[in-house]
This record gives C-alpha cells, structure tokens and sequence, in this order.
C-alpha cells in the first residue's frame, strides 16, 4: 500500500528528499494522504451539505437512501450550491490579494509606504487611461492615487461592469451582458454566493452555477487582473531572464532564506533585503559567504519573473525543501502554505516565520508585516535567517545537486515584444500550421497524481504535437524542473513550432507568473482574438489544469471557460454526485458559454482531447 | 475464519462503509463510474438508527449455512429459505428478545455493549433492509465478505474502525 520514493514524484530532487524523509522518520503530504485513505465518498462526490444545522445531509448516490436533505435539497442543488462556495473561496483568495496589492499601492502614492515605488511607470499611465483619469498637469503621484481609489471601487461597487472586461473581446462582452453574467463588484458577487448558497436561497442548479462563472469573471478580469497590472506597476513588468530552479538552488554555505505563499508585496522587500551590505557583512560573521533568496509556489513565481530569484521548488515541494536541513528561515504569506511546516521545522533547525496579518500557523515565530516599514520588517525577517545560519545541523543537512536552467518573464507585453510588437507573426504561425494552437496549462500539485507527472507528460504531448505552451502557477515550476523552459527544449516540440522557437529564440513553453497572472493569458487570448477579429471560443486554443487541488484552481477554471476556452482538469472536481450538474459543465455549457469542461487524470489522454479540440477550431476558422 | 466484527459504540453514522460496499459490487470497483452504472450496484451493509441506544450502527449480515440466528430463535421470527440461503424475519412473531444477536459472531460486541449499557433491543429490529433484501432475480443479497478483497471494502472505508475484520471462532 505504502508509495514509494519513486511513486510519489517523477523528480529525482523529491525523491532524494522523500527518500530522506522516510529514513528519518519524517511525515510528509504524502503519508498523511496515505492515513487519509479511503476518502469520504460524499465529499468525493459533493454530495454532503452543512449549510445549515439541521445538518449534515447526505444523498445516497445509489438511490437505495436518502434523496433529499432536510430542506429538500437533491443532489444537483446540493452539489451546484458547493461548487459555488469552492468558486466564492477561489475568487475571495485571489481577490483579497488583489485588495492588499492596491492598499500597497495607494500608501505608496500617499508617500506612507516609503520602501516601494513606482517601476513601470508607462503601466501606470496606460491603466490610469483606461480608467478615465487625465494625467495632464497632473503629478505622478497625484495619477496613483486617482488611479488607486478607481481600483479599489471595484471590490465594492454595485453596478458593473468591472472595468478590465472591456478588454475582452466584444463578442464575449455581449454574450456575458446577454446572460447576465457580467461581473459587477468583484466583492458583491463573491458576498452574492454566500447568500445564495445560505439555506433556503438559490435552489436551480443551473441558475446557481450562472452566478458562479459571474463570480468567477470578477476574478480573472478583475481581481486577478487588477493584481497582475497593479504589482507590475509596483515591482515592474517581467521581461524575459535566465534563473535556476528545484531544491539544488539552496546553498550549502550561503544563509538560505524561501519565500512561499502568493504575494509579492513582501518578498519584493526581502529580495532587496538579501543584498543589504549590513545583512551580508552580518552574515560573513557568522560564517556564511551570502544570504540566497529562494521562492516556493506563486511568491517564489513572483520574485522569479521580476528578479530572477531561483525557485526551489512546487507546492508539494514545501516540506521537502525544508527537509534538506539547509533552509534557515522559511518565509511565509498566504495560500497553499502547510500548516505541517509547523511541526516540521520544529525538527531541523528552520525558523518558521508567518507574516501576514490574515495568516498565522503553529509553531511560527511571528514577524507581522505592514507596508509602512516595509524594509525595516523585512530586514529584520533576514537577519533573522542570518543569525539562524550558526544553528544549521551539518549532519542534517543535505541538499539535492538537482538543479535545472529556466528561462522566465514572459509577461503578455514581452510575448508581444519578442514578436516584434504585434501579434500578427504569432498569428501567421497558426495559420500556417507551424504552430497548431495555443495550450494554456497551469495549477497546483495534488497528493492524488504522482507529483509533476500530468504537468510535465502533458506539456511535452502539446509541444511534441505543435501547440506552444503557455504556463503559470505550479505547472510552470514543474515544466522548468523538467527543462522544458529553455530555449533548447525546442528539440522536444514538433518541426513547425521549433522552427518558430528557434527563430525567435524562445522556449517552446512560455512562463507567464504567478497564479493571478493568468489574467496575462487572458489578456494575450484578447489580443489574437481582436486582431483576428473573432471570439476566444474561436480560437485554436485549450487549457488545462493538470494536478489542480486548490479552490483557486476551480474559480480560474470557471473564468476561463467562462472566458472561451475548452479546459481539461486532471483530477475529479467533486460535482459527479449530480449528473445534471456533470453534464451541464461538461456538455451543457458549450451551448451557453461557448466552452465547457472535460475530465481527464491521464495526462496523455488529456493531451488528446486538447488537441482534439484545436483541431476542431482549426477546422471552423478554415484552417488546415 | 475471518469475518466482519461490528463495534457499535465507535460508529459516527458516516455511511462511508455503506458506499464502499455498493462500489466494491460495482462493475468498475470505481466510485466514479459506479454512480453511473446500470443496474446500480447495491450494498451488503446498512447502518441503522437504534431508537434505545440513539445512536447509529452497521448490519450487515452473511446469511450464514446453517445460520444460527435461525436455530436459537424461541419463536421461528428467523427463518432460512432452503433454496436461497437466505435469512428471513418475520416481523410479526419477533419479541425483541434479542437472542439471535447472542449467537451472530458479528453481533456480539454489539450485545456485550448493551449489556454494559442495561438498554434492551434486538438486533434484528433494525436489520430489515439488510437481512430480507433479495435482488430482482429472487438471490439473496448478502455479504460476501468482498471476495477477491484482502481487506472488505466497508472494514477499509470506516474511519474510525467500528468495522473490523478479525478471526472469528468456529465459522
Ligand atoms: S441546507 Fe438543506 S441539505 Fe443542507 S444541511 Fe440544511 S437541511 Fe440539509
Ligand atoms: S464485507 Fe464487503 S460485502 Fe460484506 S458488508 Fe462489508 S463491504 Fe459489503
Ligand atoms: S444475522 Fe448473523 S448469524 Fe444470522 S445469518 Fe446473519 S450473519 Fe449469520
Ligand atoms: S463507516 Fe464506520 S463509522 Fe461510518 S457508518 Fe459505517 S460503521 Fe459507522
């Protein structure tokens, strides 16, 4: 029963450290995954409700039990009514960060958050344009904080639409506002959901589901999107750059410092802090030759995209990098942060620090971070690290050689810029045929998939057959652990998009951010949809989620197919206890939304049904 | 031989073992594509509310050869059907004496329990759904202690291990 080391991951880097785990007697996801198993049936199936307290009720799935709950509820509400509290989390998490990127913001051009500033100025101008604000006889500043309040109205505003829509195609534009579905305020639709959802509310499993890709659009073309542009503003739009990545980036004689979480707003101030020359002399003096910055998850894509900082590793790779012994502060924000870090760094010599004013976790040591002394909190998080450096246990320690070259910083303008200023080449490419479509592949890690094992077998299937990859999140850390994010990787893709790759001298893989910067996606699709003149449900383009396991992950799969786009998730979303609700995301909404859902663990299965379906756009635009 | 001991007193009432069974006499063994098949896999197991003790426990019952439920009972409510094997209780003539839980291996935590708790019900009150449930084909449908299983689909599902599977003696 029990997984082995080469069960659990395909890299060797986790199997070391896996391996290393099991000998020390170190409890990892896995194990506890393992404890876990069976799995509750109901929650499999979505089939169990709380949302009240006459509550908890069940629904047999074999018809020989109960069909209803107390209030009546039958399978299809109850499980439409769960789906859409998993969307309102996902869209909440993305959202709130997105909240706490524009407070940054704003103190900044109130002058109250000295440490930051303004990086990519042209943004600021353009986003403020889009708004309606006038920059003439207008200070900098002054544009900010216009620039700022707009932003943040759109959390609480009440009659839509949420302005960055307008980017999309105009098409889409009308079949959202023809549905009904156009995202107002991004916080009304996220508090509409919860209503909805309270007993005794929206009882139509369809009518509920509506609300739920509404809910999900105020996340990708809102908060998401508001997040991406906002933190490019601030720390800069990524541009293409060299790094390194997997846990062979940790040092074995430098102060190793991760960041993990979501937000930059912090990390941004440690990268700074690690160069400090008091922390560097401090370290010398306690026996270190440097402080290395080292990201984990969407802080760790963050950081890479702008600075380049290495990543050592994916989501499931948390409790592994800690496992190397060598890691003196493990810096923590928000999402998809194991609260088993606690326990774990209790058994090396790892600080665990927790700083978000929302996020706390057993056993940190608590260095609460606000805006307005951004550096001084972060210098202290660093010397922190430094001064834990002396504690490292050299018995302990051992850190993996793995490591692998990336190439990172594919933002929409720089896609734009390698182009040579236009989609059009791009455009040309697909009608062609050298490339066949556009794969956007993205999401976490789960227990439940041998880990990168969808993420890598896939990319590779879409490459080998012409599609050019777009990735974020933790696929995108997986792929350069893979070594499919270097321009060289050309060799693995098919004839026509290497020839493509080569020309332009890029990665047949393209690494656009974080978890929010799939708004950048979305944003690239607008514009090859704009400049063809069609819709993005017309466009030789499928997405897909690999190993997904975050609510996050069922938001960004809503808006995007919400948004057009056929999507194909590697693990069972936990709606199959209604068969109503099954079909109507995978069949129905094609009818609706001009996209819908497939299900598919086998990642060259999923592979197919992508290219399967690019084909079939191909067709429809005329294509060969 | 092994069979399924059923402790009572750690039930929460999850229904976890009664969906493991239907899945595990499913014809894919996947919950997934069970929910779907036709004709809809049935269970072995039923976990009923027991009013006396007001908490809930599982049943399920082996339709024993020779079952000595049926040869114990004082007033011939248990009966087996020479054809089928299968155990029937005729719910007109049962007293809830509760002597057939005395002898059913599977049962006889559940009696040690009432005992110790001085609560006076029969097993057989609330084994309806399980002990004279026959497939449209007129089997019976008993517990096959999961054949080809190492471990019985339900003793695997139960989080917190009422259902054991543990050498009994003289079955
Ligand atoms: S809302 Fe309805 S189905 Fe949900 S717990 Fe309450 S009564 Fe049961
Ligand atoms: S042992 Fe198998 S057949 Fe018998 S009740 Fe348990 S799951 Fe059902
Ligand atoms: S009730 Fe117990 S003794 Fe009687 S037939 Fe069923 S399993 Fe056998
Ligand atoms: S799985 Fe265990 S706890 Fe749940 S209902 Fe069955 S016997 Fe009771």
């Amino acid at each position: 029963m029990k997984q082995t080391a080469f069960e659990k991951s395909i890299d060797s880097a986790s199997q070391i450290m896996l391996q290393k785990a099991e000998d020390e007697g170190i409890e990892t996801a896995w194990d506890r995954y393992e404890q876990q198993l069976p799995q509750c049936s109901f929650g499999q199936l979505g089939i169990c409700c709380r949302n009240c307290n006459m509550g908890p009720c069940r629904i047999d799935p074999f018809g020989e039990g109960t069909e209803k709950g107390i209030c009546g509820a039958t399978a299809d509400i109850i499980v439409a009514r769960n789906l859409l509290r998993m969307i309102a989390a996902g869209a909440a998490a993305h959202s709130d960060h997105a909240r706490d990127a524009v407070l940054t913001f704003k103190k900044m051009s109130e002058g109250k958050a000295g440490s930051y500033r303004i990086k990519d100025e042209a943004k600021l101008y353009s986003l403020a344009s889009e708004y309606g604000i006038s920059a003439e006889e207008k200070s900098r500043e002054e544009v900010a904080v216009e620039l700022a309040s707009a932003l943040l109205s759109e959390f609480g505003k009440q009659e839509g639409p949420i302005l960055c829509t307008k980017r999309a195609p105009e098409s889409r534009l009308k079949l959202w506002s023809e549905l009904g579905i156009e995202p107002r305020g991004i916080d009304r639709e996220i508090v509409e959901c919860m209503h909805r959802t309270h007993i005794g509310v929206d009882n139509d499993a369809t009518h509920i589901l509506l609300h739920g890709l509404r809910t999900s659009l105020s996340d990708g073309w809102g908060g998401s999107m508001i997040a991406t542009e906002i933190q490019d503003v601030l720390f800069g739009t990524p541009e293409p750059k060299k790094s390194t990545v997997n846990l062979g980036v940790l040092s074995h004689d430098k102060v190793n410092v991760i960041v993990h979480g979501h937000e930059p707003i912090l990390s941004e101030m440690i990268v700074e802090a690690a160069e400090d020359p008091e922390l560097l002399e401090l370290a010398e003096e306690k026996g270190a030759t440097g402080i290395n910055v080292a990201g984990i998850c969407c802080t760790g894509n963050e950081t890479l995209m702008r600075h380049g900082t290495p990543i050592a590793g994916t989501f499931l790779q948390q409790e592994l990098a800690v496992i190397t012994g060598a890691v003196e502060a493990m810096v923590v924000d928000v999402q998809c942060i194991m609260p088993s870090l606690g326990n774990l760094t209790g058994c090396y010599h790892t600080k665990f620090i927790s700083t978000s004013p929302k996020a706390d976790f057993p056993g940190t040591a608590r260095m609460e971070f606000h805006e307005e002394e951004a550096y001084a909190t972060a210098k202290e998080i660093v010397k922190a690290a430094v001064e834990n450096f002396p504690n490292r246990n050299l018995k302990k320690v051992s850190i993996p050689e793995e490591k692998q070259e990336c190439m990172v910083g594919f933002s929409a303008e720089a896609i734009l810029k390698a182009l040579g200023g236009s989609p059009a080449p791009l455009i040309e490419a697909i009608a062609g045929g050298a490339i066949k479509g556009i794969g956007a592949v993205v999401g976490c890690n789960n227990v439940k998939i041998q880990h990168n094992y969808g993420h890598v077998n896939l990319v590779k299937e879409l490459i080998k057959n012409n599609v050019l990859v777009v990735t974020t999140g933790c696929n995108a850390i997986a792929c350069a652990e893979a070594g499919l994010l270097v321009p060289e990787a050309a060799a693995l893709a098919g004839d026509g998009l290497k020839g493509v790759c080569e020309a332009l001298g890029i990665p047949p893989v393209l690494h656009m951010g974080s978890c929010v910067d799939i708004s950048r996606i979305l944003v690239l699709a607008s514009a090859v949809a704009n400049s063809l003149g069609v819709d993005i449900s017309d466009l030789p383009a499928a997405g897909a989620a690999p190993e997904w396991m975050s609510e996050k992950a069922v938001s960004i799969g809503a808006y995007v197919v919400s948004s057009g786009v056929f999507t194909v998730l590697g693990t069972i979303p936990p709606v199959l206890g209604s068969q109503a609700v099954t079909a109507l995301l995978t069949k129905g909404l094609d009818g609706v939304i001009g996209a819908s859902f497939a299900v598919e663990p086998d990642p060259f299965k999923a592979a197919d049904l992508m290219l399967e379906h690019i084909e079939g756009k191909r067709k429809a635009l005329g294509l060969k | 031989m092994k069979d399924v001991i059923i402790r009572p007193e750690r039930c929460m009432s999850c229904h976890s073992c009664e969906v493991a069974c239907a899945v595990a006499h499913s014809r894919n063994k996947n919950l997934f594509s069970a929910v779907g098949e036709d004709p809809t896999p049935r269970k072995r197991i039923s976990v009923e509310f027991l009013p006396a003790l007001g908490a809930s426990m599982p049943v399920t019952c082996r339709h024993c050869k020779d079952a000595p439920c049926v040869s114990v009972c004082p007033t011939k409510a248990l009966t087996q059907d020479t054809d089928t094997g299968m155990v029937i209780r005729n719910l007109e003539r049962c007293v809830d004496c509760w002597t057939c839980s005395t002898v059913c291996t599977r049962f006889s935590s559940l009696y040690q329990l009432i005992l110790a708790t001085g609560c006076w019900n029969s097993s057989m009150l609330c084994t309806h759904k399980i002990i004279d449930r026959r497939t449209e084909k007129g089997t019976a449908i008993k517990c096959d202690l999961c054949e080809g299983r190492e471990l019985p689909a339900c003793v695997e599902a139960c989080p917190t291990h009422a259902l054991v599977f543990a050498e009994v003696e003289g079955r």
